[in-house]
């Protein structure tokens, strides 16, 4: 390449460059450290120095973190966790899908109603939320359950903004109104349409939402602490107290797989552009104003 | 109304290379004071590369820029007089119009009042008076390229540059800019640089056009000149409607057909060759009888486009444009016989195919 | 349209959705609302509103505003900063896209985690503060601060900056380079362009990103309270606290009175938010 007289654009592109590395190496720094870091305390072996890995195998040996039995009602925390995740899930989409399709399709003026309400848990702080639910939990664990799958109820209300813009993008990327109507014409039951028809065109979005609101159960504290359970973050906690190395090899692990989950969120949820990549990427961390795990 | 001459420019054997591409092969190019050249060619033929390196936003691997007789190629972009009109997005969003008329004053201290009067006096210049409270998204797209010349014209610059500000607009729209564009620089009497890819703009307000490709000069010089007598047969091509038809050299002159038809560089080797006639350089006359053309043929299409209609016409080996006055095509509809003439204009020959 | 002559029932197919929003987040929000104007007995009061001038709580608002405001300010320049270099790279490369998913992932990691990750590095027992240690840097020799209020500081950082980020970048993309390049042919350079044309454009959308971290950092809860497990500094621990306290029981508005604090200061910064998106809107 010839060296050309480039003057004083050339000095304006070598700052620039100068500029942007030496920003992201230290940005880099200061995010990665506090993560290798953990990685690093929780392998430390305490005499002599080296590594080990005493304090994740130990992981197993606290009956309130984990057992091999999963029922209706967990004891171990991060069984707890699981279960939650699950359970909310489930109920988020079976509460949003139909009806959010339901509204597209027959009740258009109520787009912007639903939209407002599933975006208000976006402007309420989740230990404000959680002084109101306090008394009906009370209720709650007299008179029907005090199982800790019963935070499923809040869960749901607090993945709702995330897992509506999801749908949302899904939604409106196929013609909800012409599917349904020939699927109907050549004879489906409305279960039929939801179930045969939109949910497998919506799959991409359906994953998204999913990922979306396991990540946000497993990192939850502040409403499981607050209304007295123990799931997996109020129990590391705890854990901190006894034994750090562990409780630091625990979060590492649940910190890996909500990472996992949402790296695959970033690179194959929302198809297509990179604008509308970024968008969803964008959309999803801004959306914690409030957000539970802050 | 022109306060001051225009100076002259000149640019000497620029080069530019972006790694293996070169985009610019030594332009070397003369503009006179007050004249407007129209650098016209394909995208990538370095045309506004040049504009660029004359505006000082870029700068050349080799050669010189000299403007009213001082070497400015190693002046940055915001120390040289210049005034460049963008093709989109140039102006200001957060300020209203006369503010982004103002900018330029501002950078040179000019003080309040008299940089909002003098703004509001260039707004009147191109006819947006009444707008100058306006935000460029409150503004059609005319509207904001008068305003962003407003805006460059504001500093009193040396230099005018404008860099395909038409392409971004309406076709209705394009017409009246140009024009608009055209009656205010002779006004101001400004030395101008437009670089545009449309051949009409070009040959309706240049002083002189400069053809160029894969960054060279293919031919400089006035309009009709440039149309009439292209230099290669790029510029014959690109610049107006061109038919090629086979013939054959001798002493001079090359036949076609039948007719004789001088050659524009009559200098040239005897033998085969391929003419480069002017579609209106054909004309029909009648239908079969032999007090016609020597050529004869079938109408396919009639394009009716306004005072002039261009006829399509098929001689079995080949198919032919021809250019004429409505009136004249009416006489001659699809389907029906023609006979050809072809005026002995002076043509270019191409050897090359 | 909807109307004409048959009735339509079509809304019921909402029913299950409404009901649920409402049992689990209206009531809730109404509770704490409606709540915050009755005492113990049961009847209508605003000595709840008076509790909130006890002046250990007055300084735990005032520090809660500091450290919201402090993180707020300072992510918001770094975060900028940080966007800029993106932004000024390739649109379409892999280190754009790397890091704006890095950013949607940072800006959601809080809470427990995060408090742990600086212990683990920076605590008394981390691996960074045993390295400055051993080099003869001992920065914990006045006071053990990650655990005060200037740990909290440092650690929300680590979610507001990537916030920041996620902000602001769009409003970087939207930037011309057709303005930079009329600002240099009309005689600006750097600064000028920085001053009069970059600047301007931009100041609302960092303005706005600096409200947004406020609120952010202002509610937050569960880094906090996993960094600080003593003394409650920060309002949202108030609030935690008294909730599940012996104070809490017999006053019970008290909770709910801070909560409506809470939330008044912060809708009052999320409704500032919207107000300076439609001014932007309105020239870009």
């Amino acid at each position: 390449m010839a060296v050309a007289r480039r003057g004083v654009h050339r000095t304006r592109w070598i700052k620039l460059q100068v500029f942007r590395y030496v920003t992201f190496a230290l940005a880099g720094i200061f995010f990665l450290v506090p993560l290798l870091s953990m990685v690093e305390f929780s392998t430390r072996a305490n005499s002599g120095g080296g590594r080990t890995l005493d304090f994740w195998k130990a992981i197993f040996t606290y009956p309130e973190l984990i057992d091999w039995n999963f029922g209706p009602a967990p004891d171990a925390s991060v069984n707890a966790s699981l279960e939650l995740a699950l359970v909310t899930s489930v109920a988020m989409l079976v509460l949003l899908v139909p009806t959010m399709v339901w509204v597209r399709l027959k009740l258009r003026r109520l787009t912007r109603v639903l939209e407002f309400i599933c975006l208000l848990p976006l402007t309420i702080p989740a230990i404000v939320l959680v002084v109101g639910l306090f008394p009906m939990y009370v209720w709650l664990g007299t008179n029907v359950s005090d199982s800790i799958l019963t935070l499923g109820f809040a869960y749901v209300v607090l993945v709702l903004p995330y897992c509506y813009r999801a749908l949302d993008a899904g939604l409106g990327a196929i013609d909800v109104k012409t599917l349904s109507e020939a699927a109907r014409s050549l004879g489906a039951s409305w279960f039929s349409v939801m179930w045969r028809v939109i949910v497998p065109n919506i799959s991409n979005a359906i994953l998204n939402a999913l990922l979306l609101s396991v990540a946000l159960v497993l990192g939850e504290y502040t409403v499981a602490n607050n209304l007295l359970y123990n799931n997996l973050q109020v129990e590391l906690v705890h854990l901190q107290r006894t034994s750090a190395g562990t409780s630091i090899a625990v979060a590492v692990a649940s910190l890996l797989f909500a990472f996992v989950l949402l790296m695959i969120l970033a690179f194959i949820g929302g198809r297509g552009r990179r604008e509308f990549r970024e968008e969803a990427v964008t959309k999803l961390g801004t959306g914690p104003v409030l957000g539970s795990a802050g | 109304m022109s306060e001051r001459a225009g100076v002259e420019v000149r640019l000497e054997n620029l080069v530019r290379r972006y790694g293996t591409v070169t985009a610019l092969d030594g332009l070397s190019l003369t503009i006179a004071p007050g004249e407007l050249v129209a650098l016209l060619g394909p995208s990538g033929c370095g045309k506004t590369t040049a504009l660029r390196l004359l505006a000082g936003l870029e700068q050349s691997d080799e050669g010189r820029v000299i403007v009213a007789g001082e070497d400015v190629t190693d002046l940055p972009a915001n120390k040289r007089n210049i005034g460049m009109v963008f093709q989109a997005y140039s102006l200001f969003p957060h300020m209203v119009a006369w503010e982004n008329v103002a900018f330029g004053l501002q950078m040179r201290h000019v003080g309040a009042a008299e940089r909002k009067k003098r703004a509001l006096d260039m707004l009147e210049l191109v006819g947006l008076g009444s707008h100058a409270n306006r935000y460029a998204n409150q503004m059609s797209g005319g509207q904001q390229q008068r305003v962003a010349l407003a805006r460059a014209l504001a500093i009193h610059p040396q230099v005018l540059l404008l860099d395909e500000p038409l392409s971004a607009l309406d076709a209705k729209v394009r017409s009246r800019l140009r024009d608009e564009i055209r009656r205010v620089q002779l006004e101001v009497g400004i030395t101008t640089l437009f670089v545009t890819h449309d051949q009409e703009e070009a040959l309706a307000i240049a002083d002189r056009v400069g053809v160029m490709q894969a960054g060279k000069l293919e031919q400089l010089g006035p309009p009709t000149t440039v149309y009439s007598r292209p230099a290669t047969p790029f510029v014959a091509d690109f610049v107006g409607l061109t038919n090629r038809l086979a013939g054959n050299v001798k002493n001079g002159v090359v036949e076609v057909r039948g007719t004789q038809i001088p050659l524009v560089q009559p200098d040239v080797a005897d033998g085969p060759a391929t003419a480069l006639v002017r579609p209106e350089a054909v004309t029909l006359v009648g239908n079969g009888d032999s007090a016609g053309g020597p050529l004869v043929g079938t109408v396919i299409a009639v394009a009716f486009l306004g005072a002039v209609s261009r006829v399509t016409v098929d001689l079995g080996d080949t198919t032919v444009l021809a250019q004429l006055p409505t009136a004249d095509a009416g006489n001659h509809p699809a389907g029906s016989k023609v006979r050809l003439a072809l005026r002995p204009d002076p043509v270019l020959i191409d050897r090359h195919d | 349209m909807l109307g004409g002559r048959r009735f339509s029932l079509d809304w019921v197919g909402t029913l299950p959705f409404f009901a649920y929003v409402f049992l689990f987040l209206i009531l809730p929000s109404g509770i704490v609302a409606v709540g915050a104007f009755f005492d113990a007995g049961n009847s209508f009061t605003l000595i709840n509103f008076a509790h909130l001038s006890r002046s250990f709580l007055v300084k735990v608002t005032v520090d809660t505003v500091a450290v919201s405001a402090i993180t707020a300010v300072l992510g918001a320049i770094l975060g900028a900063l940080l966007a800029y270099a993106i932004a000024t790279g390739n649109p379409n490369g892999v280190l754009r896209r790397l890091l704006v998913s890095a950013s949607g992932v940072l800006a959601q990691f809080g809470g427990v985690t995060l408090a742990f990750a600086f212990i683990a590095s920076i605590g008394p027992a981390g691996i960074v503060y045993l390295f400055f240690q051993a080099h003869g840097l001992d920065y914990y020799s006045r006071e053990i601060w990650l655990f005060t209020l200037k740990g909290v500081d440092v650690v929300y950082l680590y979610f507001q900056i990537p916030l920041m980020v996620l902000v602001f970048l769009p409003a970087l993309d939207g930037i011309k380079p057709q303005w930079r390049e009329a600002t240099e042919s009309l005689g600006g350079g750097t600064w000028h362009y920085w001053r009069h044309v970059a600047g301007p454009i931009l100041f609302p959308a960092f303005l706005g990103g600096v409200l947004l971290l406020f609120a952010n950092a202002f509610s937050a809860y569960a880094t906090v309270n996993a960094l600080i497990n003593q003394g409650a500094p920060m309002l949202s621990q108030q609030i935690s606290n008294a909730l599940s306290s012996e104070v809490g029981a017999s006053e019970p508005g008290f909770a709910k009175v801070i909560a409506v604090e809470m939330i008044i200061i912060v809708t009052l910064v999320t409704v500032l938010y919207t107000l300076l998106q439609r001014r932007t809107a309105r020239w870009l």
